[in-house]
């Protein structure tokens, strides 16, 4: 498991930083969501990984995984499904006002 | 427990809400709400400020959970002060933006505001998490801030920004998670006592997230080589907003501070000392050359804020107590005096129509000997001559890298001085001088006498800081000093909890 998780973060983070260096605004869109989901990935990992184990404590459990990097997760989730939405509203309007998808400033 | 912790965060938060919810078509009511949001935020961070001036710790837990498993609000010499810049700030910036920049566009008052709440949540949260939250909080009021007025090369240099950003935030995420799984805890104070705990077994993964944190506080802090966003960005957003933004560099060198300091202090000897002091060396070189190369004023004064961030930087790289009370008059005064020559920038843009701020010569425009002189002021705190705050930063700035170095740092921020003198000079004498008499037809420019009221004020500021130069001085140094021994931040954390962790 621990293999297929780290193989996971690297390919996702690789293929992330690809696309951003393409400077087209959509691949660099597609970046992001990559990038975003091996640090999703990568903060879940932190915690330890373990199988069947649950994050709350009850009284007939003595073997939990830590809960608060799924907790961090939830809100890095929800902040970069903000991000996202903000940079894909501002790559349209460059789009539409400039007539062209790259990133660059000339 | 102290509940006047929450109101810096509250205050423009609801201010903020209330504009959105029903005012922002009625300007009147929206700019007195955003301007009694601003003063009151005034207050209270001025009342902060009183009560930690005698190096009170005080604590607010959020919820009532107490630390390191709730939300901890921390307010210390440190964080009392940027409070009360950035209310500073934003009022003159906000008596500024009334002139009419807040009707290009419907929600300039409720992004302001949440820009403050990012801001003050930044500098009063006592958890690395939190600080994320906070980033992310002033950074989506700035991405729509930034783009503010329009235009097809603003909303492109606004992607670059949030690209830039967005890639910053991951980083911060990773560096988060990776300390997290070391020592298992976000709580600051928390982190403080663990890391300095920790088996020799963890110091490799921990060290890189601590490194991998200040990659993200450099880009804030526009440090070589995560300086290039920053000239695209101010250069190209209006010149108001680009004058809030230069608070927001020096919320990476505030955080910079405080973790530096806090967590990976003596514990780690000195863990980001050894890459700040080049870093900022080359950061005041790299401004310096770009104020000599920049082809329009915005462009210049970006350039500038970039070399006094690297002037910045080299003090705090010591970590001693004068070198940190230094760096932290020398944030005062160039966040006030880059944020006066801004609003500069957008008096100018408005006059010259056909030349905007571009270093050319033009026609003589309305008002030219007023705004030379203020420049001429401006250009003096930001240079570092006497008689303004910049020369008096600089000076504590040599005096207290006399140990080590010496002749490197001294022989770097002179001759760096120098040649900024030389771009601020050839930039105005162009701007100003090689006019040819004006256009009969130009055209009318509003006659306000606010935007000169907002550059008056925050120059007089630059002044303020000069004539009460000791106060502020022994204040700094109390200041560091409560920075350079965490053990007490940490007591004052962990006060409410039956046992110490």
């Amino acid at each position: 498991m621990e293999l297929l998780m780290s193989a996971t973060i690297g390919i996702l983070t690789a293929s992330g930083v690809y696309l951003l260096l393409r400077a087209r605004t959509f691949p660099v869109i597609l970046g992001f969501a990559l990038i975003t989901y091996a640090v999703n990935f990568f903060i879940f990992a932190m915690g330890r990984l373990a199988v069947n184990q649950p994050p709350i404590i009850r009284a007939d459990v003595n073997q939990y995984v830590d809960p608060l990097p799924q907790a961090l997760v939830l809100t890095a989730i929800v902040i970069s499904f903000g991000m996202t939405a903000v940079i894909v509203v501002m790559a349209l309007r460059s789009y539409i006002e400039t007539d062209t998808d790259h990133v660059d400033l000339k | 427990m102290n509940y006047w912790l929450i109101f810096p965060i509250l205050i423009p938060c609801l201010t903020a809400v209330l504009i959105i919810l029903g005012m922002y078509r009625d300007h009147l009511v929206a700019r007195t709400f955003s301007m009694i949001g601003v003063v009151l935020n005034f207050i209270v961070s001025v009342s902060l400020l009183q009560m930690a001036l005698h190096g009170d710790i005080l604590t607010y837990n959020l919820g009532d959970w107490l630390p390191p498993f709730g939300i901890t609000f921390v307010l210390d010499r440190l964080s009392a002060l940027m409070l009360v810049l950035t209310s500073v700030l934003a009022f003159f910036i906000l008596l500024y933006s009334l002139g009419g920049l807040d009707r290009q566009g419907r929600h300039f008052h409720s992004l302001i505001q949440f820009q403050i709440m990012g801001l003050n949540g930044a500098f009063l949260t006592g958890d690395l998490f939190n600080l994320f939250v906070f980033f992310e909080v002033l950074l989506i009021a700035s991405y729509a801030l930034m783009v503010h007025g329009g235009g097809a090369t603003r909303i492109k240099a606004g992607v670059q920004y949030v690209a830039v950003n967005l890639v910053g935030s991951a980083l911060f995420l990773i560096a988060a998670a990776l300390i997290y799984g070391v020592a298992g805890t976000l709580n600051m104070a928390d982190l403080a006592v663990k890391v300095a705990a920790l088996p020799a077994s963890e110091q490799a993964l921990l060290h890189t997230g601590a490194l991998l944190l200040l990659v993200v506080f450099a880009i804030k802090a526009a440090l070589v080589p995560f300086q290039f966003w920053l000239p695209g960005t101010y250069g190209n957003t209006a010149a108001p907003v680009a004058a809030l933004f230069a608070i927001l560099t020096k919320v990476g060198a505030y955080s910079i501070i405080r973790v530096y300091t806090l967590i990976f202090g003596e514990s780690t000897a000195w863990i980001a000392a050894p890459w700040l002091l080049p870093a900022g060396l080359v950061t005041l070189v790299v401004g310096t050359l770009g104020i000599l190369a920049a082809k329009n004023l915005g462009q210049l004064i970006s350039f500038a804020v970039i070399g006094s961030m690297g002037t910045l930087m080299i003090p705090i790289s010591l970590f001693t107590t004068h070198a940190l009370a230094a760096a932290l008059y020398y944030l005062l005064h160039s966040t006030v005096a880059a944020a006066a020559l801004f609003l500069l920038v957008d008096l100018i843009r408005q006059r010259r129509k056909d030349h905007s701020d571009n270093l050319t010569a033009g026609a003589s425009f309305a008002q030219r000997g007023l705004i030379a002189s203020l420049f001429f002021l401006g250009a003096i705190a930001m240079t570092g001559m006497p008689p303004l705050s910049g020369f008096i930063g600089k000076l504590m700035i040599l005096n207290s890298s006399r140990e080590e170095n010496t002749f490197l740092i001294w022989g770097i921020i002179l001759s760096m001085s120098l040649l900024s003198i030389i771009g601020f000079a050839k930039g105005g004498s162009t701007l100003f001088w090689k006019t040819t008499p004006a256009n009969e037809k130009a055209q009318p420019v509003s006659t306000s006498v606010i935007p000169f009221i907002s550059v008056t004020g925050l120059l007089l500021f630059s002044l303020m800081l000069v004539l009460f130069a000791e106060p502020i001085l022994v204040y700094a140094t109390h200041t560091a000093q409560q920075l350079l021994s965490p053990t007490e931040y940490i007591q004052s954390v962990f006060s409410l909890n039956k046992e110490a962790p």
